[in-house]
C-alpha cells in the first residue's frame, strides 16, 4: 500500500516496549484471514472482563475517532513476528506510528503494510507528548518524500528510512514483484548451491 | 570476517546499490498460525512456492495437547489446521502434520530432523527461529508478507545488521543452566538492547554447552531484541548432527563437515559490540515483570519503583508490578505458584525433561500446584517414554501431555486462569501471554521443577 503524505492527530500510548501480544492478543490469531483484527486492537488493554469497552482507555475516547498516527512510547512491537499486529493497527486507522524505537520484525512488517514507523530522538518524542498532553487536537505533518515530520509548533525534524522501504512506500512497489524480475540470478545462485537439504525425501 | 558476515555474503544472489540485498534461504519452516494468509497471497498471483523441497511444515501453536486421537475442539484452530494441511497439498510441501509421527514445535523438529545445519539461512514466520542459530545458521523470524515472499522467490530482501559479541566465559555454579545465561543477558541489555543487531555467542562456557543448552540460549535472542543469534558449529555440533534423518551421509558428510568448518569468525575480525558475561558469577535467574528483560537473581529482591530514576522506566516497573500484584523490595522466592509449565521451544527437548524428572523422581508436587509438562516433539516424546520419564511424572502428580506450544502462547486452551502465578520454562511473560490476566515468572526447569515441588518460587539449591 502506498504512502506519501499525512496530516492528523495524534494518540499517545507512552507505555515502554509495548509487545505485539498487547496490540493483538494470541488468541486472535487463529485465523485465516487478515480481516476483522482491527476491533481486537489491544483488546486486553481495551475491553472490561465482559467486553465492554474501557472509557479511560484512550482507544475507546472520541480523539482517537479518525486519528491516524499512534505516538508510541519506547521499543514499539517488540516480541513475536505476527504481522496481524500491524494490520490490526491499520485497520483501526492508523497509517503511522511515531517512536524512538521499533522492535525489527514489528518494523520491517509495517513497512511492508504501508503502516509507517517514524523514529524520532528522544527530545522530539518527549515534545510531542507535552504537546498532546496540552491539546489533544494538535496534529502532526508527516512527509515521506522528503522524510519530515513537522511538530505542532512548526518544527521540522527528519526521520530516517532505507531508501527501498521509502521507494516502495511512495510509489506502491510490489516487493514480490521486484524480486521476481531477478529470477534469472536466483536460477543462477541455485546452480551454484552446495549441501542442500531435501525436504520431501 | 565474522561468522555473521561469512554467512551472508554466502547468500546474496543479487545487490542493486542502496538496495537491500536478495538473500537466498536454504531452509523455510511453517506453521499454521503465520502461513494462511501468504498462501492465500501466493494463490491471488497465481504463484507457486518455488522451493518446496526447502520448505517444511508442522502444527504447534492452536493444537491441543490432550488426545489426539479426538477432534479439535476449537473450531477455528481446527479450520486453521486444515487450511495448513489444505496448503501443503496444494503447493507440495512436506507436513508433518498432527497425527504425524515427528510433528513438534518447528523449532524443536528442525535440528532434530537434521534439517538445521551449518551455515544455512532459515527463516521461519516465528521469532523463535533463531532458536536455530545454535548450529551456526543464520536464522531469524519473519512476518507474513516475508513469508509469501520467501514461498514465491526463495530469497528475502534484507539489509546487513550490526553485529554483537555475547562473550560468556568461565563455568556454571551448580543449579546454573543455559536459560540462566540468556535471562542474565536480557536483564543485563533490555528488551530492546539488541535491536538491529545480530548476536555471536561465543566464550568458552558457550563451547561447554549442548546443542540442547546452545538453542535455548539462541532461542531466546530475540528477547533482547535481536533478529538473530548463532554460536559458531564445533565438534558438538557435528556430533548432534550425525546420523540425523537429514543430515549430509557417507562422503557427502565428510565434505559437509569440512565446510562447516570453515565458518568461525576470524581472528582479526570486529564486531559492532561486545558484551562479556562471567558465567561464574550467574545465579539462577527467574523474572519478575512483564517482558523478559525484567529479570533479577533468584535471592536479590523485586526492584523498587521508588529507587529507579528514569520516570518512564519507573513507571514501566510500576505498571508490571500492579499486573503481576507484586512489591518491590522483597525477593521472589517463597512467593507462591498456581501452575508449572515445563515446556516450549525454549525448555522442551529432552535434557530438559531429563533435568525437571531427575529432581521430581521420588517427590511429589505440592498438591496447590498445577503442573503441565509438554514434550517439544513426537521424537521428544518417545525419547521420554524409552526412559521412563512420563512414569515419573505422573507418580509426582504432574500431567503429561502432547507435544505443541501449548502453554507457552495459552492459544490451544492450555492456558493460565486470570490472576493466577506460572512458573513457566518458556520464553514471554507479557501480561495475557499464558491467559488473560495470566501472571507469568520465567525460569530454568530446574527452578520450574523445584518450585512445582515447594509450591512456592525456590532457590533449586535448597534442594539440591
Ligand atoms: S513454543 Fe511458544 S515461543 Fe515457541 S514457537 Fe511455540 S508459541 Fe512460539
Amino acid at each position: 500500500m502506498k504512502f506519501q503524505m499525512l496530516q492528523s492527530r495524534m494518540v499517545p500510548m507512552p507505555q515502554r516496549n509495548i509487545d505485539t501480544d498487547q496490540i493483538i492478543p494470541a488468541r486472535f490469531l487463529k485465523t485465516i484471514s487478515k480481516e476483522g483484527l482491527g476491533d481486537n486492537l489491544f483488546c486486553d488493554w481495551r475491553y472490561d472482563a465482559q467486553g465492554k469497552p474501557k472509557a479511560d482507555f484512550i482507544l475507546n475516547q472520541p480523539r482517537a475517532a479518525g486519528a491516524q498516527v499512534l505516538l508510541a512510547g519506547d521499543n514499539f512491537g517488540c516480541g513475536s513476528s505476527r504481522e496481524h499486529a500491524p494490520w490490526a493497527l491499520m485497520q483501526f486507522g492508523f497509517r503511522a506510528l511515531i517512536s524512538t524505537s521499533f522492535a525489527d520484525i514489528f518494523r520491517a512488517n509495517s513497512l511492508k503494510n504501508g503502516l509507517l514507523p517514524v523514529i524520532v530522538p528522544a527530545d522530539v518524542h518527549a515534545a510531542l507528548f507535552d504537546a498532546v498532553a496540552s491539546d489533544r487536537n494538535v496534529e502532526v505533518r508527516i512527509d515521506l518524500q522528503n522524510q519530515t515530520l513537522t511538530t505542532p509548533d512548526g518544527r521540522t525534524v527528519e526521520f530516517p528510512v532505507d531508501s527501498f522501504s521509502k521507494h516502495c512506500l511512495l510509489e506502491g512497489v510490489d516487493e514480490i514483484g521486484y524480486t521476481l524480475q531477478h529470477q534469472a540470478e536466483i536460477a543462477a545462485f541455485e546452480a551454484r548451491r552446495v549441501g542442500s537439504v531435501n525436504t520431501t525425501a | 570476517m565474522t561468522i555473521i558476515e561469512k554467512i551472508w555474503d554466502s547468500h546474496v544472489v543479487y545487490q542493486q546499490p542502496g538496495a537491500p540485498a536478495l538473500l537466498y534461504i536454504d531452509l523455510h519452516l511453517i506453521h499454521e498460525v503465520t502461513s494462511p494468509q501468504a498462501f492465500q497471497g501466493l494463490r491471488e498471483r497465481g504463484l507457486k512456492v518455488r522451493r518446496p523441497d526447502l520448505t517444511v511444515a508442522t502444527t504447534d501453536h492452536s493444537i491441543p495437547t490432550t488426545d489426539r486421537s479426538l477432534p479439535i475442539v476449537d473450531e477455528i484452530a481446527a479450520r486453521q489446521v486444515a487450511q495448513l494441511e489444505a496448503n501443503c497439498r496444494e503447493f507440495d510441501i512436506p507436513l508433518y502434520g498432527i497425527h504425524s509421527d515427528r510433528q513438534g514445535i518447528v523449532h524443536v523438529i528442525g535440528p532434530e530432523l537434521g534439517l538445521t545445519q551449518p551455515g544455512m539461512t532459515v527463516v521461519c514466520g516465528d521469532s523463535h527461529t533463531a532458536t536455530h542459530g545454535a548450529f551456526g545458521a543464520l536464522a531469524f523470524g519473519i512476518g507474513t508478507s516475508e513469508i509469501e515472499h520467501v514461498l514465491a522467490t526463495q530469497c528475502l530482501l534484507q539489509r546487513k545488521s550490526k553485529t554483537l559479541q555475547v562473550r560468556v566465559d568461565g563455568a556454571l555454579k551448580p543449579g546454573v543452566s543455559a536459560k540462566d545465561i540468556i535471562l542474565a543477558l536480557i536483564a543485563r541489555i533490555g528488551i530492546g538492547g539488541g535491536t538491529g543487531s545480530i548476536i555471536e555467542y561465543t566464550g568458552n562456557a558457550i563451547r561447554a554447552l549442548s546443542m540442547e543448552e546452545r538453542m535455548t540460549v539462541c532461542n531466546m535472542t530475540i528477547e533482547g531484541g535481536a533478529r538473530a543469534g548463532l554460536v559458531a558449529p564445533d565438534d558438538t555440533t557435528f556430533q548432534y548432527l550425525h546420523g540425523r534423518p537429514h543430515a549430509p551421509k557417507g562422503a557427502e558428510w565428510d565434505a559437509a563437515v569440512a565446510r562447516w568448518k570453515q565458518l568461525v569468525t576470524d581472528a582479526d575480525a570486529t564486531y559492532g559490540r561486545t558484551i562479556t558475561i562471567d558465567a561464574g558469577a550467574l545465579e539462577p535467574m527467574i523474572t519478575f515483570g512483564t517482558n523478559p528483560g525484567m529479570g533479577i537473581p533468584i535471592g536479590a529482591p523485586v526492584p523498587e519503583p521508588s529507587q529507579v530514576s528514569d520516570p518512564g522506566e519507573r513507571e514501566a516497573l510500576q505498571q508490571a508490578l500492579t499486573y503481576m500484584g507484586l512489591e518491590g523490595g522483597k525477593p521472589l522466592a517463597g512467593h507462591p505458584v498456581n501452575v508449572v509449565f515445563i515446556g516450549s521451544c525454549t525448555n522442551s527437548r529432552i535434557s530438559d525433561l531429563r533435568t525437571a524428572a531427575r529432581l521430581l523422581a521420588g517427590r511429589k508436587v505440592n498438591p496447590k500446584v498445577r503442573v503441565l509438562v509438554v514434550p517439544g516433539s513426537q521424537e521428544v516424546k518417545r525419547q521420554a517414554i524409552a526412559e521412563g520419564l512420563p512414569e515419573i511424572f505422573r507418580a509426582a502428580g504432574a500431567e503429561w501431555r502432547e507435544p505443541g506450544c501449548s502453554m507457552c502462547i495459552a492459544m490451544n486452551g492450555d492456558s493460565v486462569a486470570a490472576g493466577q502465578y506460572s512458573l513457566s520454562t518458556s520464553n514471554r511473560n507479557f501480561e495475557g501471554r499464558q491467559g488473560k490476566g495470566a501472571r507469568t515468572f520465567l525460569a530454568s526447569p530446574l527452578t520450574a521443577a523445584a518450585s512445582a515441588i515447594t509450591g512456592v518460587v525456590t532457590d533449586v539449591r535448597t534442594l539440591l
